[in-house]
């Protein structure tokens, strides 16, 4: 006698967490599979009762509540449920209904805690902690590309080579050719200092001495303190290396110091980072700024969404791909405000372009409105000078819109007269927003909170920015205000065959994954940064400053930032799948065309997503102190 | 289960061996005991059967399929042999069953092609006598549950004849003839209007409720959707409660 459960193991091997166990594995669950059926309306699982099984779905559906009657999530063919009580106590912890006419298949506990314990792919997709599940899943994406997980520190081959303050720049010259490097720290020493205590002052390069030093035809004795470059972009020695490939690009220089306890290890430079990108986003960069006319730049739009699919290929995680794709649309901005320039002349009195939203967050993608506004001198006279600021916003912004950035809906542009005003008036605006708070003006202009300068007078963006530290985190109102503009959007239930399962257990067809994912997040992860004065402007960055702030119960803030890192790399990984078909990249995905993976984990990730929200509500109380 | 022609399948009367409908099981099996000479016969008899006022929640039962070797019990024989028990609340794979027999009628041609058991398979299979013991020990005490009663009843008790002189007799749950009983029958006008008869077939009667769709022609399978079949018609037509007598035959 041999029983051949044949219909069953067929079943497990195609369902996942099955599909990872062996065949002789397969056989022995089935062995000691039960089967029960329920019509439609039956109950399955009776909250409280003692629970011996683990439940998978053959066929039918199921609805799985919370304690208080709300729609935990609805199940189908494939689907699992009852671990949560099983791992626990043995008691039924979400009562389950039949949805449909459903057979189940029972496995024993025993078995179950075999196969959870002996099998990490099967524990993995069974996990009952949701977050822990999402943090392999985001971990192991991870793992999978270099450049994501090397810290700067393995970049740094050999000890700085340092130059005293004091020197010339023909000892600067004589040492580089010495040392064979390109570059050298310059720092000032005292008499009962060792060199290696040194405070760093600047950076001198190969390319300074051919730049500052030979071609303005000034003398060798120069000193070097003239040649350098005084204002430092460092890097700290734990930074992961992703993160000096942005600041370079960011801020286009070749070699960064890297500081580890206040002290200089070393330097990187572009050579050392540019093996771990093969196709870069430099190399986007350098045709934007090498491009003479606004035909020639538009032609790059193309080269951008290449660099796009290159990154996801390369398994980039989405703060490197926002990043890149932030900086190449300041690089944009730039050689256009260039161009401007050229073409209408210099400006009458100064000004700073300003980056609004995703861009001044650095989570730009490809599918992107422009959002700018300009700060101008408050000198300005509307009557002598609007006319050259308004053809300088024009010029712009409709250059953008023909590169790819298309005009912006909420007209929050440089073009709107509203949006180009004088640094005072900019005070004023954010003054007013914070201090007399208007729910409807908040709802739909959050993104003013993320501005960052593009070009021009760059410490005025930095003065606004400051305004806002210091009013906004005091100000429980105005807080109030923000947090309940930040619920208006939320995220669905799950998923449920074909369709979006929405909390309230209606179905759509398709999801936005920025309005009901992305977006949110950012709203919320903001709100939090205003309230601990953080300074920066990426939800990941904030999100840290936000940690260390304590602000957040235990373990929440963690589970933010894998929330944001899975729903963010779905939707840009939807995009790349767009690009490669040909069909116009959207915000929008239908759930067939969600893997298992993507499924289990989006859910997880709606679900840290609904409770952040309910903790913000509750956080920020109009006259509740902060 | 060997499929049966239409024909066949909508005159049930010719299949069946003797009217059983008002046996009183218990007593029955009682004054088998007393009379079944082979061991392994009277014990199963000794075992006895639920009485036909127990509820259906709490009658042990078997599930029961056999592939043959042709439709007729006089001459045809049991190729192979599925059990998978039940309860009302769970089926049980972890004592499901499954023999493969060599027949002593020959295996025919078109027999191969619906099972898929060949000589080869056979050539090296026990007698059903060997497996005997076996079969009587997992139905003891239980109600043997079947998609189309006769045919299991029938080729049972003419194997059981052949091998040891003496045939068997026990109750059986009739899923079919269950099913039967929720599809009214088109009436003659509605015939000849071409109104086909509702097909109470093993995977026509399983879609109904919504069950999944398994490869025919495994006994054991069919055993199992068999076994399926009767808790989903018990979920949708009857309650826990229903005596035992009200189903079974």
């Amino acid at each position: 006698m041999q029983a051949e459960h044949i219909e069953i193991v067929d079943f497990l091997r195609q369902h996942q967490p099955f599909t990872g166990l062996s065949d002789e594995v397969l056989q022995q669950v089935a062995a000691q599979i039960s089967i029960a059926y329920f019509k439609a309306g039956q109950q399955i699982l009776e909250f409280g009762a003692e629970i011996n099984d683990w439940y998978v779905i053959r066929s039918g559906a199921v609805e799985v509540f919370r304690r208080n009657g709300e729609l935990y999530n609805r199940l189908s063919e494939g689907g699992f449920f009852a671990e949560f009580g099983l791992l626990r106590n043995k008691r039924v912890r979400f009562p389950v209904f039949a949805l449909e006419d459903t057979l189940v298949y029972m496995i024993p506990e025993p078995l179950f805690t075999e196969l959870f314990d002996n099998n990490e792919e099967f524990a993995d997709q069974v996990e009952v902690e949701d977050r822990t599940r999402l943090r392999q899943a985001v971990a192991r994406r991870e793992d999978a590309n270099e450049l994501m997980t090397a810290r700067i520190e393995t970049l740094v081959s050999r000890e700085p080579v340092l130059l005293p303050a004091g020197a010339t720049a023909r000892e600067a010259a004589i040492r580089m050719t010495e040392e064979g490097v390109s570059s050298l720290l310059v720092v000032t020493t005292s008499d009962d200092q060792p060199m290696a205590a040194a405070r760093l002052v600047g950076i001198v390069t190969d390319r300074d001495i051919r730049d500052r030093l030979v071609t303005p035809g000034l003398p060798f004795d120069t000193p070097v303190t003239d040649i350098m470059t005084a204002e430092l972009t460092k890097v700290e020695h734990n930074q992961f290396v992703f993160e000096a490939i942005l600041l370079m690009l960011r801020y286009n220089v070749h070699h960064l110091p890297v500081i580890k306890q206040g002290l200089p290890l070393g330097v990187v430079a572009l050579a050392d980072v540019i093996r771990y990108e093969s196709q870069n986003s430099l190399f986007v960069v350098r045709s934007i700024f090498n491009a003479q006319t606004v035909e020639e730049l538009t032609a790059l739009a193309s080269d951008v969404r290449a660099c796009f699919s290159r990154l996801v290929a390369e398994d980039a995680n989405s703060r490197m791909i926002g990043g890149s794709m932030a900086v190449i649309g300041r690089s944009f901005k730039q050689r256009l405000l260039e161009m401007a320039e050229e073409k209408f002349g210099p400006p009458p009195v100064p000004y700073c372009f300003l980056a609004l939203g995703s861009m001044a967050r650095e989570e730009q993608l490809i599918v992107t409105d422009q959002d700018n506004a300009l700060i101008l001198d408050n000198r300005f006279d509307p009557q002598l000078h609007d006319e050259y600021f308004l053809n300088l916003a024009n010029f712009v912004c409709d250059a953008l819109d023909a590169c790819g950035y298309t005009y912006c809906t909420g007209k929050v542009m440089a073009t709107n007269r509203q949006w180009r005003q004088p640094l005072k008036v900019w005070e004023q605006y954010f003054s007013e927003w914070i201090e007399r708070p208007s729910p409807e003006f908040l709802l739909n202009s959050a993104i003013f909170f993320d501005l960052e300068g593009v070009w021009g007078e760059m410490h005025w963006p930095e003065m606004l920015n400051d305004l806002i530290r210091r009013k906004a985190r005091s100000n429980s109102r105005f807080l109030a205000c923000m947090a309940r503009a930040a619920l208006t959007r939320t995220p669905p239930l799950g998923f449920f065959k074909g369709f979006v399962m929405e909390t309230d257990g209606k179905h759509t067809n398709s999801i936005n994954m920025k309005r009901r994912g992305t977006a949110p997040l950012a709203d919320l992860i903001r709100v939090h940064a205003l309230a601990v004065g953080s300074r920066a402007h990426n939800s990941f960055e904030r999100l840290q400053d936000i940690i260390e702030a304590g602000l957040l119960p235990p373990g929440n803030g963690p589970d933010l930032r894998d929330a944001l890192e899975l729903i963010a790399m779905v939707r840009i990984r939807h995009q790349a799948l767009d690009l490669q078909s040909g069909t116009e990249p959207d915000n929008n995905i239908e759930p067939d065309n969600l893997s298992d993976f993507e499924r289990k984990n989006l859910k997880d990730a709606f679900q840290i997503l609904s409770n952040a929200q309910k903790f913000l509500k509750f956080r920020y109380q109009p006259g509740r102190a902060v | 289960m060997f499929y049966l022609p239409r024909s066949q399948l909508q005159n049930e009367s010719s299949l069946s061996v003797e009217d059983l409908s008002a046996v009183d099981w218990p007593a029955r099996f009682h004054e088998l005991a007393a009379s079944a000479r082979h061991p392994a016969l009277k014990q199963y008899y000794q075992a006895g059967v639920p009485d036909a006022a127990t509820a259906i929640a709490d009658v042990p039962m078997v599930a029961m399929d056999f592939e043959t070797t042709g439709l007729d019990p006089q001459q045809g024989g049991i190729v192979s042999i599925g059990l998978v028990p039940l309860t009302l609340a769970r089926i049980s794979c972890a004592s499901a069953a499954h023999w493969i027999v060599r027949p002593r009628a020959r295996l025919s041609h078109e027999s191969i092609v619906v099972h898929g058991i060949t000589h080869s398979d056979i050539a090296s299979a026990p007698d059903l006598s060997k497996v005997l013991d076996e079969l009587l020990a997992q139905l003891s005490g239980c109600v043997v549950v079947a998609h189309h009663r006769s045919i299991e009843r029938r080729f049972l008790n003419n194997a059981l004849l052949t091998r040891l002189g003496e045939g068997i007799e026990f109750p059986v749950i009739d899923t079919m003839a269950l099913e039967s009983r929720f599809r009214r029958q088109p009436g003659f006008l509605q015939r000849l209007r071409g109104h086909k008869p509702a097909s109470v077939r093993l995977a026509e009667s399983r879609k109904r409720y919504h069950l999944p769709f398994y490869r025919p022609h495994h006994a054991q399978t069919d055993a199992l959707a068999c076994a399926e079949l009767l808790q989903a018609q018990i979920a949708h037509h009857f309650s826990p409660q229903t005596p035992l007598g009200e189903l079974w035959s």
